[in-house]
């Protein structure tokens, strides 16, 4: 099928094999399971993360506020857990984390879906707000000590061994809960109504409000889904970090949008996949973790990243219009 | 007495101080095909989007079934058997063909989870039902205009409708598809359907409508039987004037000769094309849809790449494929699709007008925003655009004044040669005389214009020379004096 070659994910898959072949060329260490777990953990926030993300470009939005919702999730939830209820279970903690993270996102979707303000002001706002506030009245001191729920979740391994060279490896059970994300999302956008909305509303959403969908509905829905899943990010973040800190998370949200662009969203909304976005994932990831191996200096990791966007999101649309011009 | 199905009662809607609808009212029975006309601007897609719960009257009521409806929604609207098919589609350019015809049905199931098996049923029942094929996993944006309209349609035929109301449904229909959804009115109306329909093609009006209503500046001007009306009085109560239409003046005879089309050819579009236009002459090219005139009109401004042939422009030879190029040249393409595309929805119609001509303006390094302006302002008034204000965003002007700006905008490029597909679709008759009048001005000046078209009485009223189209070849050139609309119609589908 021609169609194939103008699909991102394609280009990304080809991209990521040239990129590990270039790796295991200059490294024959590389192609080794210690990578892929270290790929697998570096993935795991960056993916629930870009789930959401993804979710919100096809609902024809865009949101920069998931990475402090995360943040700020994290950090009330080790702080009022430690004080208040040491002794509720790991899974406990990652339900509360959704429960705050969906409140977040519910003041994002309350702004954008009932009162109609723009999706990029709006979370460009609530992640200064949301951060802000954290830093002002709840407090900018690491937390070292975690509650025993979330240490307990950080040392979960589903896979642990050695390396031959005697290095450990492991992948942290957190990425199966990244897994589910991964397949609760494509449910939802897939095989439900729901879902199929979201995308008739990035497509046009007065078209959308003509057949009467309930537009405000759905866009809310989306926001809250998307302060969830950001929750759920921040606990594991810190249960994986073993500390909340609460100067983390934030500054990677251009990082996530990039990965689900590169992964064949558009930004005018209504297109996306699920598989493009692991595959965007999974190339930042790969960029991150080894320009070291190819002997390329970590700073330029963000031209690299910068350069793979252009060429991703740029090659597509070209041979797009080249198609159509053949086409009569 | 049967009580009727939707009735308006001193219905008025206001945009921002301009009135749209000023106390209309009138009834449709179950059943009856009502035909509602109008210039453009005066309302009819206004009372439409009253009818289907998008928008919200300011005053008077609206009954259905008898019931006045306070406050109408589209999901009300919907449930009530009223189905819509907009002036703009309204489609999901991003959804599959079968997920947009299917998509209403599936709101109104109530279902959470998708049925895709459903979803493809509804959607290939309905299309069988106009005998057109599309393929249904398609996405509606790849598909071309005509193909878009047909799956709106398809949306609005696809549930169980009481009432079903088509703005302009066949602006982009050739005389093949008009016929079969000519066919369904009548089926829906023996089935007890209602249906109000809107169009510009007033023959085809006439024929399915028992009933007619016509706006005027928002307000009912008048309203009886069909039987009572006939294209001449329906142009009267429309416009307030008589309009006729002559056939071009005849073309000089020492008319230079300004653009020469040798053996081009596009596999799967059109093959070995060859023709002269001279300078001052209208050029018809008129066939079927899939007849290839649109792919010939797109490949003549660049839009297509054939692989062989030659365009020569002054004798000098423009490079295919290349649109940049052909504008260069001073080839202007005037495209079909004014209504979805080619339009900055939220921008100013000035803006609009002179996006353009920024070069022209902006010859000596700084942008004569003055001139600029100035001209666009000139061809609102040349097109007699209705609009309230020049800076208002385009948006907000009715269907056929946005096509207008469209034309304005390519117009003002003052081109050598303009090649118009589709020139006065959705554009009433009182506007489409006037955009006739321009094209003979055009000619007048000593341009070529090649007009690409299906209304045959526009044809033959303002080319000299009709070429026919079939199956990607043209079959013949006819001087546009020696045939009858009858004929050429006969001529197109044989
Ligand atoms: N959203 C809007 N904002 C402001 N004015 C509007 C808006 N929509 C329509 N109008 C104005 O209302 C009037 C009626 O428009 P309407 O679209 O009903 O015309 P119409 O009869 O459907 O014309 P056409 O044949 O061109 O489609 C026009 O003067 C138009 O400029
Ligand atoms: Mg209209």
């Amino acid at each position: 099928m021609s169609t194939l070659w103008t699909r991102n994910e394609t280009l990304v898959a080809l991209v990521i094999v040239a990129f590990c072949g270039l790796a295991a060329l200059s490294d024959p260490g590389f192609l080794s399971v210690a990578t892929l777990t270290d790929l697998l953990r570096g993935g795991i926030v960056l993916g629930i993360f870009a789930v959401g993300a993804l979710i919100v470009l096809i609902s024809g939005g865009i949101d920069v506020s998931f990475t402090a919702i995360a943040a700020v999730t994290m950090y009330v939830t080790a702080m009022v857990l430690n004080a208040l209820m040491p002794w509720m279970p790991w899974w406990a903690a990652l339900l509360i984390g959704m429960g705050i993270g969906a409140c977040l996102g519910a003041i994002n979707g309350f702004l954008i879906a009932v009162m109609g303000l723009p999706t990029l002001i709006v979370t460009l706002g609530t992640l200064s707000v949301f951060r802000g506030f954290m830093l002002t009245f709840i407090g900018q001191k690491q937390i070292t000590t975690l509650p025993p729920g979330m240490r307990e979740f950080g040392r979960m391994m589903i896979v642990r061994g050695e390396n031959a060279d005697g290095s450990f490896y492991s992948l942290h059970a957190a990425f199966l809960v990244t897994a589910g994300a991964i397949v609760l999302t494509w449910f939802i956008l897939h095989r439900t109504m729901l879902g199929r909305q979201i995308f008739a509303i990035g497509g046009s959403v007065e078209s959308a409000r003509r057949i009467g969908i309930n537009v405000r509905g759905v866009q809310f829905f989306v926001y809250v889904y998307v302060g969830a899943l950001a929750g759920l990010a921040g606990i594991i973040h810190a249960s994986m970090a073993r500390v909340a800190n609460p100067f983390d998370l934030v500054g990677l949200e251009l990082s996530v949008i990039a990965a689900v662009v590169l992964g064949g969203a558009r930004l005018a909304g209504g297109h996306g996949t699920l598989t493009g976005t692991v595959l965007g994932v999974a190339l930042i990831v790969l960029v991150r973790n080894s320009l070291i191996v190819l002997g390329i200096p970590a700073t330029w990791q963000s031209v690299a990243i910068g350069v793979l966007i252009l060429i991703g999101t740029g090659l597509p649309a070209w041979q797009a219009k080249r198609a159509a011009a053949q086409a009569a | 007495m049967t009580t009727d199905l939707v009735t308006f009662d001193h219905v008025t809607k206001t945009y921002s101080g301009i009135t749209a609808l000023d106390s209309v009212g009138f009834s449709i029975a179950a059943g009856e095909a009502v035909c509602l006309a109008g210039e453009n601007g005066s309302g009819k897609s206004t009372l439409i989007k009253i009818l289907a719960g998008v928008e919200q009257p300011d005053r008077g009521v609206i009954s259905i079934a008898g019931q006045p409806q306070d406050a109408l929604n589209p999901r009300l609207s919907a449930a009530a058997g009223i189905k819509v098919i907009f002036q703009d589609f309204s489609l999901f350019p991003n959804l599959s063909v079968a997920e947009n015809i299917a998509f209403s049905a599936e709101l109104g199931h109530g279902t959470r989870l998708v049925h895709r098996a459903r979803i493809a049923d509804t959607a290939r029942a309905t299309l069988a039902r106009i005998g057109v094929d599309i393929p249904l996993t398609a996405a509606v944006e790849t598909l071309s205009v005509a193909h878009k309209q047909l799956v709106a349609i398809c949306r609005a035929l696809a549930t169980e409708a009481r009432l079903i109301i088509m703005d302009e449904p066949t602006t982009a229909l050739t005389e093949r598809e008009v016929r079969v959804l000519l066919d369904i009115i009548r089926r829906l109306k023996a089935d007890g359907v209602a249906v109000l329909f809107v169009s510009h093609k007033l023959a085809e009006v006439l024929e399915v409508c028992e009933k007619v209503i016509v706006l005027r500046n928002g307000q009912k001007v008048a309203e009886g039987p069909a039987a009572d009306f006939d294209a001449a009085s329906l142009t009267r109560h429309m416009t307030g004037r008589d309009v006729a239409e002559a056939p071009p003046a005849p073309l000089r005879a020492d008319a230079p000769e300004l653009m020469r089309v040798e053996g081009l050819n596009k596999a799967g579009a059109f093959e070995d094309v060859s023709f002269t236009l001279h300078a001052g002459e209208v050029l018809g090219v008129s066939g079927l849809l899939g007849s290839g005139r649109t792919a010939l009109a797109k490949a003549l401004f660049g839009l297509v790449a054939p692989e062989r042939g030659r365009i020569t422009l002054d004798g000098r030879s423009v490079p295919l494929g290349d649109p940049l190029a052909a504008a260069g040249a001073g080839i202007g393409y005037v495209p079909e699709d004014r209504l979805t595309e080619g339009l900055f929805l939220t921008q100013s119609i000035l803006q609009n007008i002179s996006v353009g001509r920024l070069d022209a303006h902006g010859a000596s390094g700084i942008l004569d925003i003055g001139g600029l302006l100035a001209e666009a302002r000139d061809w609102l008034k040349r097109l007699s655009v209705k609009a309230p204000d020049p800076d208002a965003p385009v948006r907000s002007l009715s269907g056929g004044n946005q096509q207008r700006v469209v034309l304005a905008r390519w117009m003002a490029r003052s081109p050598r040669v303009l090649v118009l597909n589709g020139p006065s679709v959705g554009v009433d008759v009182g506007s489409k005389a006037e955009i006739h009048g321009i094209i003979a001005g055009l000619s007048a000046q000593g341009l070529g214009v090649i007009v690409i078209s299906d209304d045959l009485p526009e044809v033959l009223a303002t080319c000299h020379r009709i070429l026919v189209m079939k199956a990607g070849r043209l079959i013949e050139d006819i001087p546009s004096g020696q045939v009858s609309g009858t004929d050429l119609a006969h001529r197109l589908a044989s």
